[in-house]
C-alpha cells in the first residue's frame, strides 16, 4: 500500500496500540472493582499462544480469539480465587500470575514454533476509508481493531451510564459500603477480573494472530507490562486509555520512522527508543499535577482485600 | 574347601585385573558426552535453531559414539558461568558455548577443567583447551546485496539490526557493497531495533521501511517477522541465520543460511581420535560455514548466474568482498583499491559504507 | 460447605509451617507433572530440588544467585511497608552497576578504597534513580508505579548506549563490554574454588540493618503504620512525602547495591547483558518472605533453588527452560494460598443464625 508518511505513521500507531488498548482497558475495569492484577503479561502470553494453536488447528482465527479469550480468563480466575476467596496479597498473586503464564505459554507454545498463519487482511471501510488523510490511516485496518474502539466505547458507556457500572464503581470504592447496600461484592470483583482476564486474552490474541502470525515464547515482550502502566497513565478514565495507547505506539513508531528516514541526525538510537517511555513519564507528570483528577479516578480500595466480617 | 574358595578368588581377581588392564584407556565406558550451551530457544529459525541443527548433524554423522546435551536461553551473564562449569563437571568432554557474552566465562571454567575440551562461538579469546570459531556472514551478506540491488526499483534496501556489534556492521556494509557493485544508485537504511529477537518490534521496523520506499528488506534479527512483514506488504525479503521460505513464498529472496553441522563433526572427531584441538577459525563459503539458500525463481538466471559465479570466486579466494576502494559515508577513503580489509580490521569494524543512508550510533 | 473463619489472632505455628506447606505441595504437583511428561518422577526431584544444594560448589552457588534477590527485597520491602510501590528496582540495580562501574574503570587500583568507594557510587546511583520517581510522585503526585517502570526501560537503554559508547572497552573488538575490572574492583571470593563473595556480608548487614530499622525504630514504627492506613499516619503525625523518599531510596539504595556486587563479583565487567530480572524477582521475593527480613532470607534462597533446579531440568531431564518459571509461579500460588491459614483457619458447614450472632458478640 502505498500511504504517505503521515498515513503510514499513523496507521501504524493504531496497529502498534491496539493490544496495549484492549489490554489496558481490561485491567482498567478490574481495577475499577478495586482488584489489582498485575498479570497481564502472563495472561496475554497465555491469550496469544492458545489463539495460536487454536487458530492454526481449526483454521479459524475467530475460534482462535474465543480459545484466547478463555484461556486467559480460566488463568485470571485462578488469580481472583487466591486474592479473592483466600485474600492472599493482590501485588504478589499478580506476578506470580505474569511468571506463571509467560512459562506455561513457552511450555505449551513448543509444538506451534515452527507454524506459520495467514496474516488476517485489513478491512476497508466504505466510506470513511476514503476520507483524505485520515481514510486509510484509520479504516482500512484489521477487524480488531474496530472491535479494540467498539469495546472503548462500551466500556466507557458501562462505567458512566450503566447501573452495573455504577455497582462496580462503588464496589472498587468502598466494597464495605457496597456489600452494606446489598451488592454482591465477590460476585462483582470475579466479573470484573475475569473481564480483564479476557481482554488480556484478546491483547494477545491481536499479536499472535493479527500483528505477528507467529507463535515464540517470549513475544509478548513487556507489552503486558506498559498496559499496566497505562491503566495508571489513564488515570482510570477509559478514553485516556486510547490516548496512552496510542502516545506510546505514536513515539515508538515515530522513532523507527526517523532512523530509517533520508534524514541523518546522531542521535544513539537508544535514545530513540527511549522516547515512547519517557514521554508517557512527562504526559503522566502533566496529567497528574492535577490532583484533583487523581483522587478523583483511582479505586479508594484498589488492592486491599475484602474482608466480610469487617462490614 | 577355603583354599579352593581363595584359589578362585585370586583366579576371578587376576582375570578382572587381566581384563581392566587390557580394556582401551578412555571412553571405556561409551559415548562422548558434548555440550551445547544456546543463548535464546531453539524456536524454529535463527541464530540457535541454526546451531542445533549443526548438533543434529553432527550426531547423525557420529551415530552412537556421541550423546548431547544442551541448555537453552541461558542469559549472557552470571548465570553463564555456572551452567558451563556444571557441563564441564558432569563429564562432559566437550562443550559448544554459542553466543559472544559466554566469552569470560568459558575462559575461567576452562581454567578449571584443562581435560574438557571448550569451543566458543564468535569470540575472540582462546587457551590451551579453548578455542573460539565464527563463520564469514559477510560473504553470504555481499551475494544477497547483489541480488537486493539488482530486485530493487526503488534502489532503497531496508535493514532491521539489533545492534552495532562488529558482525553486524560487517553485514550491513557488505550487503550495501554487493547491492550498489550492480545498482550504483542503491541505498540502504538501517532501523535499530536494540534487541536480537522481538517480533513485534522487528515487524513495526519493517514496515516503517517498507512505507518509507524500502522494496528489499534484510534483517540482523532472531525472528521470521521481518520476511513475513514483506510478504504481507508485496515486498521482498533477503532473511538470515535460516532458510526463512516457508515464511513468505512470494517475498524471500533468499537467505545467508549458517552451516554448523560439518564444523561440529569434525570437531568431534578431533576429539574422538585424540587428535589436537587445532587452530580457532573463521570460515566463510569455504568452508562451507556459509550457504546461500535456494534463490527465488522470482529472480532472473543471469543475476543467480552472477551469484554462483561471485560465490566461486569467493569461495577460492579470488574475490573478497571488502576490497578497495571503499569510501566510508563522508567520502573519504578507507581501504585504498587493490587492498582488502585484514581479519583483524574486519572484527573492529566500526563504519558505515558509503551507501549506508543512516548515521551510526555513537 | 467450606468456609474461612478469621482467627482471633495470626496462627504462629502457620507462620512456619506455611512456606513448608508450599514447598511441599508444589513439589508434589512438580513430580506428578513430571510424571505426567514421561519423565522418571523421582530422577526429577532429585534433579530440581537435590542438585542444587548436594554439594558445596552447588549451596555457594544457591547463595551467590540468592544473594541479589535478597538485597532488593529487603530494601523493597521496607518501601512496601510504607505503601511505596517501587516496582523499578531493576533500573536502579542497572544504575547501581553502571556507577560502580565508573568508579571501577577510573578509580580502580586502590586496595579496600576502591570496593569501598564502588559500594557508595552504586548505592548513591540507585538511590538517585529511584528519586526520580519519588520526586515526581510528591511534587506532582505521579503514580511511581508507572514512573519506576518507565525507567527500567530507561535505564537499560543507558546501559547499552554507555558499553556501546563512552565505556566501551577499546581493546574489545567493539563489542559492547567494558574491560575486565582490576582485582582491587572485584569482590574477594569468601570460599576458595567458589564464586561466593562479599556480597554475602552485605546481604547479611542490610537484612540486620532493616530488621533494626523496621522493628526496633521509632522511624520504622511510623513507616509501618503508614502503610497500614493512611488516616492513622496522618493521626501519628506520619509526613506522607517522606515516607515516599525514604521507600524510595532506601529500595533505590539496595537495589544499586545488588547492582554493583553483580558487576564486582561473578561478571567482572560491565555488558548491556547486566539486567537479569533481578529487581523484578525480588518483588515476589518481597513478598513470599512477607516484607520482613528473616522472611526474605528464605524466600531469596527458595527462589534460587527453583530458579537453579530449572537449569538442571534442562541439562539433565531435556526439559525446556519455562519449567523453571511454571514452577516458580506454583510456588507463589500454593504460598499465597498457604498463607492465608495464617489469618484464618477452615470451618465447616455453616453457621446457625443464633451462632453467628453469638460469634459477633464474642469477637
Amino acid at each position: 500500500m502505498s500511504l504517505g508518511l503521515f498515513e503510514s505513521i499513523l496507521f501504524a500507531t493504531i496497529v502498534a496500540g491496539t493490544p496495549l488498548m484492549l489490554v489496558a482497558l481490561g485491567e482498567l475495569v478490574t481495577e475499577k472493582s478495586g482488584m489489582l492484577n498485575l498479570g497481564a503479561e502472563g495472561l496475554m502470553s497465555i491469550g496469544a499462544v492458545a489463539a495460536f494453536a487454536a487458530s492454526y488447528t481449526f483454521e479459524s482465527t475467530v475460534l482462535g480469539i474465543l480459545a484466547a479469550m478463555v484461556a486467559a480468563m480460566l488463568l485470571s480466575m485462578v488469580f481472583a480465587f487466591i486474592t479473592i476467596n483466600l485474600m492472599a496479597n493482590q501485588v504478589a498473586t499478580g506476578l506470580a500470575v505474569a511468571i506463571f503464564g509467560v512459562g506455561l505459554s513457552a511450555f505449551l507454545g513448543k509444538p506451534f514454533e515452527a507454524k506459520v498463519l495467514q496474516a488476517v487482511p485489513g478491512y476497508a471501510l466504505p466510506l470513511l476509508s476514503e476520507i483524505p488523510l485520515l481514510g486509510p490511516a484509520l479504516f482500512k485496518q484489521q477487524w480488531l481493531v474496530y472491535v479494540s474502539w467498539i469495546t472503548l466505547a462500551a466500556v466507557a458507556w458501562f462505567l458512566g451510564k450503566t447501573r452495573a457500572g455504577l455497582a462496580l464503581k462503588a464496589v472498587g470504592e468502598s466494597p464495605q459500603s457496597a456489600h452494606a447496600v446489598g451488592l454482591p461484592v465477590i460476585r462483582i470483583r470475579y466479573l470484573a477480573v475475569m473481564f480483564g482476564g479476557a481482554m488480556a486474552g484478546l491483547g494477545g490474541a491481536f499479536i499472535s494472530l493479527f500483528h505477528t502470525p507467529m507463535w515464540n515464547e517470549g513475544m509478548i515482550a513487556g507489552k503486558g507490562w506498559i498496559a499496566l502502566a497505562l491503566v495508571v497513565f489513564s488515570t482510570w478514565r477509559p478514553w485516556r486509555v486510547m490516548l496512552g495507547a496510542y502516545l506510546f505506539g505514536g513515539v515508538m513508531i515515530s522513532q523507527l520512522f526517523f532512523q530509517s528516514s533520508s534524514v541523518q541526525v546522531e542521535i544513539p538510537s537508544q535514545f530513540l527508543s527511549a522516547l515512547p517511555y519517557l514521554a508517557t513519564i512527562v504526559v503522566l507528570v502533566l496529567i497528574s499535577s492535577n490532583a484533583k483528577m487523581i483522587r478523583l479516578n483511582s479505586p479508594a480500595s484498589l488492592g486491599k482485600p475484602f474482608l466480610k466480617e469487617n462490614s | 574347601m577355603n583354599k579352593r574358595r581363595s584359589m578362585l578368588c585370586a583366579g576371578l581377581a587376576a582375570v578382572v585385573t587381566g581384563v581392566l588392564l587390557h580394556s582401551p584407556a578412555v571412553q571405556a565406558n561409551g559415548p562422548a558426552k558434548i555440550g551445547f550451551v544456546y543463548v535464546s530457544p531453539i524456536g524454529d529459525a535463527g541464530w540457535t535453531y541454526q546451531h542445533d541443527l549443526g548438533r543434529k548433524e553432527m550426531m547423525k554423522n557420529l551415530g552412537d559414539k556421541v550423546e548431547t546435551t544442551f541448555v537453552e536461553s541461558v542469559p549472557e551473564g552470571a548465570d553463564a558461568e555456572r551452567v558451563i562449569r556444571e557441563m564441564a563437571a558432569s563429564g562432559h568432554d566437550l562443550i559448544f558455548a554459542t553466543s559472544f557474552g559466554y566469552m569470560n566465562y568459558v575462559e575461567r571454567v576452562a581454567k578449571q577443567f584443562p581435560n574438557v575440551r571448550f569451543m566458543h562461538a564468535t569470540g575472540y579469546k582462546s587457551g590451551p583447551n579453548f578455542r573460539n570459531y565464527n563463520a564469514r556472514f559477510y560473504e553470504g551478506r555481499y551475494l544477497t546485496g547483489v541480488i537486493a540491488g539488482e530486485m530493487s526499483k526503488s534502489n532503497i534496501l531496508g535493514y532491521v539490526a539489533a545492534f552495532p556489534i562488529p558482525e553486524v556492521l560487517q553485514g550491513i556494509n557488505a550487503f550495501a557493497m554487493g547491492a550498489r557493485s550492480v545498482n550504483p544508485n542503491a541505498q540502504v537504511r538501517v532501523i535499530w531495533v536494540n534487541s536480537w529477537y522481538d517480533p513485534g518490534k522487528e515487524r513495526e521496523a519493517a514496515q516503517a521501511l517498507i512505507a518509507q520506499g524500502a522494496d528489499v528488506i534484510t534483517h540482523h534479527t532472531d525472528s521470521t517477522a521481518v520476511v513475513q512483514a514483506a510478504q504481507d506488504q508485496g515486498v521482498y525479503a533477503v532473511a538470515y541465520h535460516s532458510d526463512m521460505s516457508k515464511y513468505g513464498k512470494d517475498a524471500h529472496l533468499t537467505a545467508t543460511t549458517h552451516h554448523w553441522g560439518p564444523y561440529y563433526t569434525e570437531v568431534v572427531e578431533k576429539m574422538l581420535n585424540k587428535e589436537g584441538m587445532g587452530e580457532s577459525i573463521w570460515g566463510g563459503f569455504k568452508e562451507g560455514f556459509v550457504e546461500l539458500a535456494p534463490i527465488n525463481p522470482v529472480v532472473p538466471k543471469p543475476v543467480q548466474d552472477k551469484v554462483a559465479e561471485l560465490k566461486e570466486k569467493i569461495a577460492k579466494g579470488e574475490f573478497h568482498p571488502f576490497t578497495g576502494p571503499i569510501l566510508d559515508q563522508d567520502g573519504k577513503e578507507i581501504v585504498p583499491a587493490g587492498k582488502t580489509l585484514t581479519d583483524e580490521e574486519l572484527s573492529k569494524m566500526n563504519f558505515y559504507v558509503q551507501g549506508v543512508n543512516s548515521k551510526l550510533p555513537r | 460447605m467450606l468456609r474461612l473463619e478469621q482467627r482471633s489472632c495470626p496462627s504462629q505455628i502457620m507462620r512456619w509451617l506455611s512456606p513448608a506447606l508450599a514447598v511441599g505441595l508444589t513439589v508434589l504437583t512438580g513430580v506428578v507433572m513430571l510424571a505426567l511428561l514421561g519423565k522418571d518422577p523421582w530422577r526429577g526431584f532429585e534433579v530440581f530440588f537435590i542438585n542444587p544444594v548436594k554439594s558445596t560448589y552447588a549451596l555457594s552457588e544457591l547463595m551467590l544467585k540468592a544473594t541479589p534477590l535478597a538485597l532488593c527485597a529487603a530494601g523493597l520491602a521496607i518501601g512496601f511497608r510504607a505503601n511505596v510501590w517501587n516496582i523499578g528496582a531493576e533500573g536502579q540495580f542497572i544504575v547501581g552497576a553502571i556507577c560502580a562501574t565508573v568508579v571501577a574503570l577510573y578509580f580502580g587500583e586502590y586496595p579496600f578504597w576502591t570496593l569501598a568507594l564502588m559500594v557508595i557510587a552504586a548505592m548513591a546511583g540507585g538511590a538517585a534513580w529511584a528519586a526520580i520517581p519519588a520526586w515526581l510522585k510528591t511534587r506532582f503526585n505521579a503514580n511511581e508505579i508507572l514512573v519506576s517502570l518507565m525507567l527500567v526501560y530507561v535505564a537499560n537503554l543507558m546501559v547499552s548506549w554507555l558499553v556501546f559508547g563512552p565505556l566501551r572497552d577499546p581493546g574489545g573488538l567493539n563489542f559492547p563490554q567494558t574491560v575486565m575490572f582490576e582485582d582491587t574492583a572485584l569482590l574477594p571470593v569468601l570460599i576458595q574454588g567458589t564464586r561466593l563473595n562479599l556480597v554475602l556480608v552485605f546481604v547479611v548487614v542490610v537484612l540486620i540493618a532493616a530488621y533494626i530499622l523496621m522493628y526496633r525504630t521509632h522511624l520504622g514504627f511510623r513507616m509501618r503504620v503508614a502503610g497500614e492506613s493512611a488516616k492513622a499516619a496522618r493521626y501519628s503525625g506520619v509526613n506522607a512525602k517522606s515516607m515516599v523518599w525514604l521507600g524510595m531510596l532506601i529500595s533505590g539504595a539496595c537495589a544499586g547495591l545488588a547492582g554493583m556486587a553483580e558487576v564486582a563479583g561473578p561478571m567482572g565487567q560491565l555488558t548491556d547483558k547486566v539486567s537479569s530480572g533481578y529487581g523484578f524477582a525480588a518483588i515476589i521475593v518481597a513478598f513470599v518472605g512477607r516484607l520482613h527480613p528473616l522472611g526474605i532470607a528464605f524466600a531469596s534462597l527458595v527462589m534460587a533453588l527453583f530458579f537453579i533446579g530449572g537449569e538442571q531440568a534442562q541439562q539433565y531431564l531435556a526439559l525446556p527452560g519455562s519449567i523453571s518459571m511454571v514452577f516458580q509461579g506454583m510456588l507463589l500460588f500454593y504460598l499465597l494460598a498457604c498463607d492465608v491459614l495464617i489469618r484464618y483457619r477452615v470451618a465447616f458447614g455453616n453457621l446457625s443464625v443464633a451462632k453467628q450472632v453469638r460469634k459477633g458478640a464474642l469477637s
